[in-house]
């Protein structure tokens, strides 16, 4: 298993992904611009969260290792964002 | 995943090293989480008074250096594929690339906080106490503390990745044993995956 | 790292390797070692903090002042509580056994990153000493109380800072150990090990592995804060800068209830390895104790507010954590179901270690029990803040955790010194310890229902009768303590000559030579399909 070799990643995969980004980036400050009351937030959290998956797929490599580790992941995000709801158990209902 | 315990003496473990720096990089998530968790908290208490004060940071600047970082990403990502690939020089260069361009950032950063300064905008100074109502003194203590801290990582990631390149040079880092440059290229990631939330919370929600 | 070739040369205590003497000890990547030099320094920070309790009970013995002013005593229980918590119960049994035991109960020759378990040490060396130089130096040991709570600990005058950079470098130690273990027991897994046959010692210290990893840093981050909340005013906590000091309790708590079952969990799977030794008898429950272990560190992580009833919580939030607390206890019950299970019908061997065992099982259900008490909304009200907490905590923390860390040494030490410890002083040690344990925290649960509130250098005269009996107890206690303590230090050096299983335990450390070589196997074993840690016949 551990002579299992890398998997090489195209360089063409990673400038595709950082064109995404930087789409992504400029339209995040474009729809923040328009007011959009309390969605402004909503916007530009959704399009943090899509850079996020874009760099943990492919920068981070989890595309290509183990589902274990993917799934490490994944828990470490889900355990945070429980804390935060639960945190707001108390602020919302003060 | 049973086969690997023989040959402790000369023991290299690429997907060890590997999870531990996931599970190192968990770490640093729920370090910065903590102060995410106070950001969101006295976003949604004071609610306007962030609004205000997001106004007063610079969007250039802030998109300038997004894209700084994303840019850099990009290159010690490839980075590890020209390694893989045996093209030394490539890997120095990109790798260089990716230092100089971290550099960049911090000084970017500097001028940013600066500037702050001198309109009086730091913690505990004069202008806020009098001027500022309590949620802006709350956003740029923030600011200073988020931003501060994500600067205090970009400056370690620079250290790890400056190890990295002397180790290639050197040639004890290559294709076979690669964990050191994949360890410092999660690491810039997470450095990047922060400012990637840091960017929006801070100069775009006004 | 240094290795001999040739196996067996010498033993890790007597093995001689680039550094000699202490240097030898303090400079190795060995994980047997540096487990001893974990448990050298944590009993050295635990003797300090019982004489520091001592005090405390001391100045109890009597209404108003008996040896100390108020403010001593202030600093007393906070430097009390910092030590006991942060430098002792923290690491207590994964440092010091986990070390030890977790590669060679895997079968493995050392842990993921050696170097890095040195570096956890000597953070921990580093972090005590910050926290000591606070003690020592500056306007006054701190007084906050081990919580550190916001607003007063940026507002007193006592010098601080150093002792909440020094928890938080114990916080760093304890995350790289944590981290070390789980790429230990992901990566370094003898052959046929499968997850379905690690010992139960092991599966604790994975769960306590992961809170350490997810929660430490969450108040590594708090603490920061509220030192730059002390240095520059950064408002954070400030309700005078609008800041919510609760939302510092928040933050403390993620880390600082998970921290409890980084102290008990693997207390736990000490108990669990001990029971099913003593009883010669297959564990009942293999699963449901893996089960309930990860439950527990789950669960957990996401209780922490049941801390702040009394704070200004939402009712919504004290409805949610109060439930939660109540679910989080099954799993601990269901352990002690295992536990007793096992005994049942077992051909049990009665030895110094499942006396420990055992009386852990008595002083842990009264903890947890008293835990639901201060768990439920209306009783916490009245109890909150009073001795009743104070003796629910020692009984779970100090009962639970301490009873099973003198379980484990006394179960692991034949392997650890390759020497026995004389019984009749160990079970000597361990009744007088015990009697002295129940009479010092007992009347609290009482004191604390009558309204005695904790935290105070003095009480009124109502109280008198009870903090009596609880400083006696304390003097007995100590007097246990000095005994067990006495009897392993000589029985290290000169006590007779240990079998290699001398209990007839299953697991893989029984296997090595005691004390275990450098490299702990000769060839690393490998595990048969039916074989497994508990298969008695």
């Amino acid at each position: 298993m551990s002579e299992e070799k890398h998997h090489i990643v195209p360089y063409r995969v990673y400038v595709f992904v950082l064109l995404a980004l930087l789409a992504l980036t400029f339209a995040s400050i474009g729809i923040t611009s328009i007011e959009l009351g309390e969605f402004t937030v909503a916007a530009a959290l959704i399009f943090a969260c899509v850079k996020t998956f874009l760099v943990l797929t492919y920068f981070m490599h989890l595309k290509y290792d183990k589902k274990y580790i993917v799934a490490m992941v994944i828990f470490v995000f889900a355990i945070f964002f429980a804390v935060i709801v639960i945190t707001f158990l108390d602020y919302l209902y003060r | 995943m049973e086969q690997n315990a023989h040959g402790a003496h000369t023991h290299y473990d690429a997907e060890a090293s590997k999870i531990g720096m996931w599970l190192f990089i968990s770490t640093e998530l729920l370090l910065f989480g903590g102060l995410f968790i106070v950001y969101s908290i006295y976003r949604y208490l004071n609610a306007d008074a962030f609004h205000l004060a997001g106004e007063e940071l610079n969007i250039t600047i802030g998109a300038i250096n997004t894209v700084l970082l994303l840019v850099s990403s990009m290159t010690i990502a490839m980075s590890t594929s020209t390694l893989q690939l045996k093209k030394k020089g490539a890997t120095l260069g990109l790798l260089a690339v990716t230092i100089i361009i971290g550099l960049v950032f911090l000084v970017n950063k500097y001028f940013e906080w600066g500037t702050k300064f001198e309109h009086g905008i730091f913690p505990g100074s004069e202008h806020m106490l009098n001027e500022f109502s309590q949620g802006e003194i709350l956003f740029f203590g923030l600011y200073f503390v988020m931003t501060g801290l994500h600067a205090l990582h970009i400056i370690v990631g620079l250290i790890v990745i400056l190890f990295a390149v002397v180790r290639i040079q050197k040639g004890t880092v290559h294709e076979n044993r690669a964990a050191l440059l994949e360890n410092a290229g999660l690491y810039w990631h997470l450095v990047d995956l922060i400012w990637i939330f840091l960017f929006p919370l801070f100069y775009l929600i006004h | 790292m240094q290795k001999e070739n040739v196996a067996n040369v010498a033993n890790y205590l007597t093995y001689k390797g680039k550094h000699k003497g202490l240097l030898g000890w303090v400079l190795s990547t060995d994980h047997k070692r540096i487990g001893l030099l974990y448990l050298y320094s944590i009993m050295t920070m635990f003797s300090v903090g019982v004489l520091l309790g001592l005090a405390m009970k001391f100045e109890l013995l009597a209404p108003g002042k008996t040896i100390m002013e108020a403010q001593t005593y202030n600093a007393t229980f906070t430097v009390h509580g910092v030590i006991m918590i942060f430098m002792v119960v923290i690491p207590g049994l994964p440092a010091v056994f986990g070390n030890f035991l977790l590669p060679i109960m895997i079968g493995a020759k050392d842990v993921a990153f050696p170097k890095l378990n040195l570096l956890s040490w000597w953070l921990y060396v580093a972090g005590v000493f910050l926290v000591l130089s606070a003690v020592i130096f500056g306007k006054g040991a701190p007084d906050t109380g081990w919580t550190f709570y916001a607003p007063y600990s940026f507002k007193t005058g006592t010098n601080l800072l150093p002792a909440i950079f020094g928890a938080f470098i114990l916080g760093f130690s304890s995350i790289l150990t944590g981290l070390n273990f789980l790429v230990t027991i992901h990566r370094m897994r003898c052959p046929g090990m499968k997850w379905s046959k690690l010992p139960l010692f092991v599966w604790t210290l994975y769960g306590t592995a992961w809170i350490q990893l997810l929660a430490t840093p969450v108040v590594g981050i708090t603490l920061v804060l509220v030192a730059l909340e002390r240095m520059f005013g950064v408002g954070v906590f400030d309700p005078a800068l609008g800041g919510d000091p609760i939302l510092y309790q928040h933050l403390f708590w993620i880390y600082s209830h998970p921290a409890v079952y980084i102290m008990i969990l693997p207390a736990m799977g000490a108990i669990s390895e001990i029971i099913p030794t003593f009883s010669q008898k297959m564990i009942f429950g293999y699963k449901a104790i893996i089960a309930s272990t990860m439950a527990i560190a789950f669960v957990g992580y996401l209780v922490w507010g049941h801390h702040m009833f009394t704070a200004g919580m939402s009712g919504t939030a004290q409805y949610y954590f109060s439930l939660l607390t109540f679910i989080v206890a099954i799993p601990s019950a269901i352990k002690v179901f295992n536990w007793i299970s096992t005994m049942y019908k077992g051909s049990i061997n009665v030895q110094t270690p499942l006396y420990w065992a055992v009386s852990f099982i008595f002083v842990f259900l009264i903890g947890g029990l008293s835990g639901l008490v201060l768990g439920s909304l209306a009783a916490n009200v009245h109890l909150h803040d009073t001795a009743f907490v104070v003796a629910h905590f020692h009984y779970i923390v100090f009962g639970g955790t301490g009873f099973a860390f003198f379980a484990a040494a006394h179960y692991w030490f034949p392997k650890i010194y390759g020497r026995m410890y004389d019984k009749g002083w160990a079970n000597a040690g361990w009744l007088i310890f015990f009697i002295g344990f129940l009479a010092l925290y007992t009347p609290m649960f009482y004191l604390g229902i009558m309204g005695m509130p904790r935290r105070y250098y003095d009480y009124l005269d109502d109280f008198h009768g009870g903090n009596i009996l609880s400083t006696f107890g304390s003097w007995i206690m100590v007097t246990g303590l000095v005994i067990i303590i006495i009897n392993l230090i000589r029985s290290a050096r000169k006590g007779p000559a240990a079998e290699i299983n001398p209990w007839r335990g299953k697991t893989l450390e029984w296997t090595v030579s005691s004390p275990p070589s450098l490299e702990n196997f000769d060839e690393i074993p490998v595990i048969a399909e039916d074989d497994g840690p508990y298969n008695y016949k």
